[in-house]
């Protein structure tokens, strides 16, 4: 079976666990629940397995895809139950479904998180609200200066004890924003701690991503 | 997990290792538990986890009902700084709970300069360091692993260590802690009745006197501790409890696969080597349950590797069998299958052109010593013709990366027995030279030199170590000889590290001071170059009082009562001294198979035959 895609969640102790690391575990999960993933050939053989947009360390997600395939005929419907009893702790398959387009298509995540020892909700408010928002980015040639203020579709802020908690909807390839980045571009007043949790995929006109 | 420590997590390399939460990690309810232990391992979470030997115990521990065995490692550099900083203690993996909340703090150690991490992780989990600072059954530090043959550096911290394997004895102590835990005994009538489970050892309960020259005068036991704690063994270690569900890592270790322990001990008997005297007799498992536990873990962990594991792999009576099973079963699933520990012969060449059938990794030998007058000595059985002939049939299948490790400073050798490691690395060069399948990608042959370091229990026990002078003029001296020879490449450890190591080997407890104070100066983590300072050391010995080159570059008498004469590893004293004597008349001494040597071993088994 090919061109499938596992929608998964990875939150709690699993946030720590790198992309990297990430691939080598599902491979493992699958293994260890009988079900066969579709191997490259050569000398290093690795799983087939592509994980469409890499969590940065630290942000936890409700909504994150993987496509694979398999060398078998399996019933889709029952392989989360399946994986979940092989997955670590704080990782989840939630839906194993036929691939209805190409990853490229997911092109906005909704982002909820907590901002803590910087400034209040009406500050960010505001100096999200701006027409041009410029961010250093870290790219092949170097440093360069974004502006990401179009990569902000929605930006919302109210005041929690200690600091703020954000409502965001931010666009995910080509480019991407990460909340990582987002948070620089506050330079002075970025807050020393935030954390933030994927809540849902989009395609470009808004619709939900599969 | 709360937001004081994510923030901390966010700041440190390789966050996943601080966390738990894999797959495979045993949860209990605390309502089950009676006793709870920290399973410490003084190195970091990628050494500790492709350990075996904690995977074997944390299995042992959790499947006694009433206990709960979690695990905790030693921060890397940047997170133990910024825990400090925060005033976080160490946790447990599993549960996140400080080594304070536990009842048994149980430490494993294999290598000598892990010392001070073990007093960096009592510190950093609010455990007090010295056995005499804890007063109450709580708290109870245990120590086992290989170095427990001579613990006596570290003889004041702990309050009980294990001499041999683990499976039984853990099992007992913990079920007489439950009990004394129950009961409300005291801790020193807990540590009487532990001290007569065979292993066990108490170091409290023993009184070491020293003469006015710094030598052991006494060993004394007292209240009814035994006079040689006599060394335990699993004798059926085909029966014997094996992971076959280990904990699976969710970021990249060192060992990051299925290691199958296929015997324990050697039948060799290189006299420098002390893994090969303290794990005898030799027991192995049958093909068939090897191959049965390596299907089991294969399945339940996902692993893509399989090793096979031993002193000396090749061996293993059923090789053969062994791997045509594993093959049968590893490559239509793409798992690959690694054989470290193979002998330069024939047979283990012909094993390695079955197993590597896809990539051709490095080869690697390890002669010991450059010729055959000082490998007789040492008593390893390995020929100048066993090995070119493993290098030529390497060569003719296509292998051109070759890796040579030898000694330097054993004893008896002479310039000429250094020299000889060059010639004899030229000889394989030549050997390629003639027999090579495809000469145009070139060869590489690396040799690489360490600093001897006489150990105890090991026929070498009284021998002096080279000073660091001595060693580098030895490594000049084999520098200039490759010079010319392009193709091979010299590396050699520094013996900074070796002299520590060589004095904390043969350690009396009085050391304990010395450890504390380089422990105190920074030292931790230091089997690692980046965080090794011999400085500490060489301002610690004097002010203790004590002097390095007593303990390491001293040639001792073999009347003198070294420091660890109560622990019994059960090959005989009368045998290390027989040995040490044959290597000085240059005589080898066949394999426990070609013919029993009677070191005493067999001792250990309930019908006192050897069946190797």
């Amino acid at each position: 079976m090919d061109k499938l895609r596992l929608k998964f969640s990875k939150t709690g102790r699993a946030v720590y666990i790198s992309h990297l690391d990430l691939m080598r575990t599902m491979q493992r999960t699958f293994s260890r629940a009988g079900v066969g993933l579709k191997y490259s050939e050569g000398f290093n053989p690795h799983a087939k397995i592509s994980i469409i947009l890499p969590l940065s360390v630290g942000t936890a997600s409700l909504c994150e895809y993987m496509d694979f395939s398999l060398t078998e005929e399996r019933d889709l419907d029952a392989l989360p139950e399946l994986l979940n009893r092989y997955m670590p702790e704080g990782i989840r398959a939630l839906e194993a479904y036929e691939a209805p387009g190409k990853g490229a298509e997911l092109r906005w995540l909704r982002l909820a998180g907590v901002m803590k020892g910087g400034r209040d909700a009406a500050f960010y408010t505001d100096f999200f609200a701006r027409d041009s928002i410029l961010a250093e980015r870290r790219g092949k040639r170097g440093l360069r200066t974004d502006d990401i203020a179009p990569a902000i579709r929605r930006a919302r802020f109210a005041d929690i004890n200690g600091g703020a908690e954000a409502e965001l909807i931010l666009h995910a390839q080509e480019p991407t924003l990460s909340p990582e980045l987002m948070m620089a571009s506050l330079g002075e007043d970025a807050p020393a701690y935030f954390r933030f949790t994927r809540l849902e995929a989009y395609k470009e006109d808004m619709t939900p991503f599969r | 997990m709360n937001e004081r420590i994510d923030a901390l997590l966010r700041q440190v390399q390789r966050p996943a290792r601080y966390v738990g939460g894999e797959y495979g990690q045993v949860v209990k309810d605390k309502a089950d538990v009676d006793v709870r232990v920290a399973f410490c391992f003084p190195d970091t979470y990628e050494i500790g986890m492709s350990n075996l030997g904690v995977k074997i115990l944390y299995g042992v521990m959790n499947d006694m009902p009433g206990v709960w065995c979690e695990r905790a490692f030693a921060p890397w550099g940047d997170m133990a700084q910024a825990m400090r900083r925060e005033g976080l203690p160490l946790w447990a993996l599993e549960s996140g709970d400080p080594l304070s909340d536990f009842d048994v703090i149980a430490v494993s150690i294999g290598y000598e300069m892990a010392y001070t991490t073990v007093l960096d992780m009592l510190d950093m989990g609010g455990i007090p360091l010295r056995a005499a600072d804890r007063p109450d059954l709580r708290h109870l530090v245990m120590a086992g692993g290989g170095c427990m043959c001579n613990i006596e550096p570290m003889a004041e911290f702990f309050d009980l260590c294990f001499l041999g394997e683990g499976e039984d004895m853990d099992r007992e102590v913990l079920e007489l802690y439950q009990k004394a835990k129950a009961e409300g005994w005291d801790k020193p009538r807990f540590l009487r009745q532990a001290a007569q489970i065979q292993g066990i050892y108490i170091p409290s309960l023993y009184d070491i006197a020293y003469n006015a020259d710094g030598t052991v005068a006494s060993i004394t036991a007292r209240d009814g501790a035994p006079d040689k704690v006599r060394k335990r063994i699993v004798e059926d270690f085909d029966g014997c409890y094996y992971p076959t569900r280990p904990v699976v890592p969710s970021t990249e270790i060192v060992h990051d696969r299925v290691s199958l322990e296929v015997f324990r001990g050697c039948i060799r008997g290189c006299r420098f080597c002390q893994a090969g005297h303290t794990n005898r007799p030799v027991r192995s498992r049958s093909a068939e349950t090897l191959l049965r536990l390596g299907k089991e873990t294969l399945e339940n962990t996902g692993y893509q590797e399989l090793n096979l594991s031993s002193l000396s792999t090749s061996d293993y009576r059923q090789l053969g069998e062994l791997c045509d099973g594993l093959l049968d079963y590893c490559r239509p699933r793409g798992i690959s299958l690694s054989l470290p520990s193979l002998r330069a012969d024939n047979f283990s060449m012909d094993i390695m052109r079955r197993v590597q059938q896809v990539r051709k990794s490095g080869l690697t030998f390890a002669p010991e010593a450059g010729t055959q007058r000082l490998r007789d000595a040492i008593n390893k059985n390995v020929t100048e013709e066993d090995l070119l002939t493993s290098c030529r049939v390497a060569f003719e299948g296509g292998w051109n990366n070759v890796k040579l490790y030898f000694m330097l400073g054993l004893p008896t050798e002479t310039d000429e027995d250094v020299l000889g490691i060059a010639e004899l690395a030229k000889k394989v060069f030549w050997t390629w030279k003639q027999h090579a399948a495809n000469k145009s990608r070139g060869v590489r042959i690396t040799v690489s030199t360490s600093e001897f370091i006489p150990k105890p229990h090991t026929p070498f026990q009284w021998e002096a170590q080279i000073s660091r002078a001595e060693y580098l003029r030895r490594v000049g001296l084999l520098t200039d000889a490759l010079a010319r020879t392009r193709s091979v490449t010299y590396n050699w450890h520094d013996a900074e590290m070796s002299l520590v190591e060589a004095a904390l080997a043969r350690g009396d407890r009085r050391m304990g001071a010395v450890i504390e104070r380089v422990w105190r100066a920074g030292g931790r983590l230091e089997s690692w170059s980046e965080y090794f300072s011999l400085d500490r050391w060489l301002e610690a010995f004097p002010a203790c009082g004590l002097d390095m080159d007593f303990y390491a570059t001293r040639e001792r008498p073999v009347a003198e009562l070294q420091p660890w004469e109560h622990m019994d590893c059960a090959v005989s004293r009368a045998h290390l001294e027989r040995e040490r004597r044959r290597a000085y008349e240059g005589v080898m001494t066949p394999d426990c198979r070609a013919g029993c040597a009677g070191c005493g071993a067999a001792g250990l088994l309930k019908e006192g035959v050897c069946r190797g």
